[in-house]
């Protein structure tokens, strides 16, 4: 674990927990359809978005693919607005008009998860190229699956950056899945940090489940990034413990031990870690995760007292 | 207004570009060799003006050149966009129709993707089938984009001062067929604005509705009327999306009768929603059947002859107007009834 004070200990104990409650829950009123759509969860990826998003400012551009929560909860977005949208409610994010696979956050940089596979890609670089263009010191991440690289727009998107230079972080979670198959059937090349290798821009695999592993991969090529370097990749090895998406019978794969999924839980793995460490104390933690489930729920009450979005204002959302 | 000029519609456009450029810095030019002018020198001096930082080469990638665009566009940037050729938007399409299409809307708002896809189809030259379509009512069909497709140098560029100024995405799709001859245009264009037809000649006989090339071979063809007693109104609407119906209507209903033309594939062609449209708006008015003018139901061939067959003009219009006006003749009655039987394949209905 790299070092780090009792304050980003809890900071990013904190934002797992409300990951992992928010999606928690929303797993369960997906089960009685209060929450609408294709949902992908997250759980056991909450260690990258919480390494990662922890570390940016509201004006550096986040772009997600499909299993997008972690990734804005992390980036700042308000729980009451998650789950507003995903209950399709007025007052979500996007006044109930993205839903789970389209969330965006303007305000705290969270620029959009898209519904098709690697589709974000080349916008997520198009920010880095106006970051270069404006002279800032804003950087590009894109968040992106292992299914995403057999894409063509992968290789695009990767060629471009590299040929330009962009301040772009490309960020795979490497879960070993796509959708339903593993990656052994999409592709004979075994890591995403060989797809790139002749671009020759710097790159690194991290075990994801470690918060703090990602923490300092990504941390290296994000101080690179904001004085103009890029692009760079973490290749993130997850697992995902969740289904493709809530529904999917999982028939695909053999359930994780009990025992192998506390040692690939990004949550327990850092709870052990920092307690050991002194970094916090088991109150403390126990009050962290008390604290992410009332405020999930609280955003469950508020979601429910929002009215849902009318077919005017989706007309006059058509265009700006 | 300023003076006109003698312009070419791709000089027009190379201007207009630069005009926006200099006005705004965060317009950008990006696309396959736009830095070197590009094959039909649509974007020729904007690199030496500019720099090759805002007038920038891309890889043949148009996928991904289409998505930075929209990325850039998102971040502030108003980026000009070309994609050579209207038949390679195939491969930019996922990042068209699914992201810069729906950004704003997903987004609740939140985002606009202020982004300009500058492209050009019609068939000229023997390009063949994969340089000659005219795919504009692919387009048409996605709510979010807006779809301009000028049939002359003033409006390109008027139009085109009124796109990069768009907070929405916006294909403005040209025709490489009109790209070269000599016109006039004002010397500095002002924007004219998107969704308003322009009706180039009045009449009071027939309505001739024509976009892009097709405007020029309308006018011809009214002139053929013309010498035989016939006046026909010729209205452009030059933007597709959105369509000014209201002019449409006011015509078609004031002369009962309405040829469309285009040059794209009849079946499945704009030309169909243009017609739906005016039955709506002006159904009581209508002394005849809507006539459509359009490309048969084949890729564009390459053959010297056949590409001449195959691209419809002002022969097709005057016979469509003919038709139309001659509805009501008892012969012609007859005739139509004979061309109304079933058509035994979809080829053959056209």
């Amino acid at each position: 674990m790299p070092k780090m004070d009792a304050e980003l200990a809890q900071r990013l104990l904190s934002t797992m927990w409300r990951i992992r409650a928010f999606e928690e829950r929303v797993a369960q009123l997906k089960r009685t359809m209060q929450v609408h759509g294709l949902i992908h969860l997250s759980i056991g990826g909450e260690g990258v978005a919480a390494g990662v998003c922890g570390q940016l400012r509201d004006d550096d551009a986040v772009y997600s693919g499909h299993r997008a929560h972690g990734h804005a909860i992390a980036k700042g977005a308000p729980l009451t607005g998650m789950m507003a949208e995903l209950m399709g409610r007025v007052d979500g994010l996007c006044h109930g008009l993205g839903g789970s696979m389209h969330v965006v956050d303007r305000e705290h940089g969270m620029l959009g998860a898209t519904g098709v596979v690697g589709g974000n890609l080349p916008m997520a670089a198009g920010d880095a190229l106006a970051a270069k263009l404006g002279g800032t010191d804003r950087v590009a991440v894109v968040f992106f699956g292992d299914g995403a690289v057999q894409a063509g727009h992968f290789h695009e998107t990767v060629n471009l950056a590299a040929l330009w230079e962009l301040p772009l972080i490309f960020v795979c979670e490497n879960n070993g899945f796509a959708e339903f198959t593993p990656r052994s059937a999409h592709t004979k090349v075994a890591s995403v940090c060989d797809v790139v290798a002749p671009y020759d821009f710097e790159r690194a695999t991290v075990e994801g489940s470690d918060v703090g592993a990602v923490w300092t991969g990504f941390g290296k090529f994000l101080k690179l990034a904001r004085r103009g370097g890029g692009p760079f990749l973490l290749e993130c090895r997850t697992h995902r413990r969740a289904g493709h998406y809530e529904g999917d019978a999982q028939e695909y794969r053999d359930e994780l031990a009990e025992q192998e999924w506390a040692q690939r839980d990004p949550l327990a793995r850092f709870q052990v870690q920092a307690l050991a460490a002194g970094l916090i104390d088991e109150p403390t933690a126990l009050e962290i995760e008390a604290q992410a489930r009332a405020a999930v729920e609280a955003a469950v009450e508020s979601a429910r007292k929002s009215p849902f979005p009318t077919a005017e204002l989706a007309a006059e959302l058509v265009y700006a | 207004m300023s003076p006109d000029v003698e312009t070419t519609f791709v000089q027009a456009i190379a201007q207009t570009l630069a005009i926006a450029m200099r006005a705004d810095e965060r317009v950008i030019v990006l696309g396959e060799d736009v830095a070197e002018g590009g094959p039909y020198r649509a974007t020729a001096g904007l690199s030496e003006e500019f720099g090759r930082e805002r007038v920038r080469n891309t890889p043949i990638s148009e996928c991904a050149v289409c998505g930075v665009a929209i990325g850039a566009a998102q971040a502030g940037m108003r980026p000009v966009v070309e994609i050579m050729y209207i038949d390679f938007i195939t491969l930019a399409l996922d990042q068209l129709v699914n992201q810069a299409a729906k950004a704003h809307f997903m987004s609740g708002g939140q985002l606009s993707v202020p982004l300009v896809l500058r492209t050009q189809g019609g068939a000229s030259g023997r390009g063949g089938a994969q340089h000659s379509q005219s795919l504009e009512s692919w387009l048409t069909h996605i709510p979010g984009l807006k779809v301009v497709m000028p049939s002359c140098a003033a409006d390109a560029a008027g139009l085109l001062l009124s796109a990069i100024a768009d907070p929405n995405p916006v294909v403005f799709v040209e025709n490489k067929a009109l790209y070269f001859k000599s016109e006039r245009a004002p010397q500095v264009a002002s924007p004219i604005a998107i969704g308003e037809a322009k009706t180039l000649r009045r009449g009071d006989d027939i309505t001739i509705v024509a976009t892009s090339r097709m405007v020029g071979e309308a006018l011809r063809a009214a002139e053929r009327l013309a010498g035989e007693g016939i006046e026909a109104e010729v209205i452009d609407p030059r933007t597709l999306v959105p369509l000014d119906t209201a002019a449409l209507g006011d015509s078609v209903s004031r002369t009962g009768r309405a040829v469309i033309a285009h040059e794209a594939v009849r079946f499945g062609g704009f030309g169909a929603e243009l017609a739906a449209q005016i039955q709506e708006l002006a159904f009581d008015s209508l002394e005849a059947p809507i006539q459509r003018v359009g490309a048969p139901f084949t890729p564009v061939p390459l053959s010297p002859q056949l590409e001449d067959a195959y691209r419809p003009g002002a022969d097709d219009i005057y016979a469509a107007a003919r038709f139309a006006m001659e509805w009501d003749l008892p012969e012609t009655q007859l005739q139509a009834e004979r061309q109304l039987q079933p058509a035994t394949s979809a080829a053959g209905q056209l």
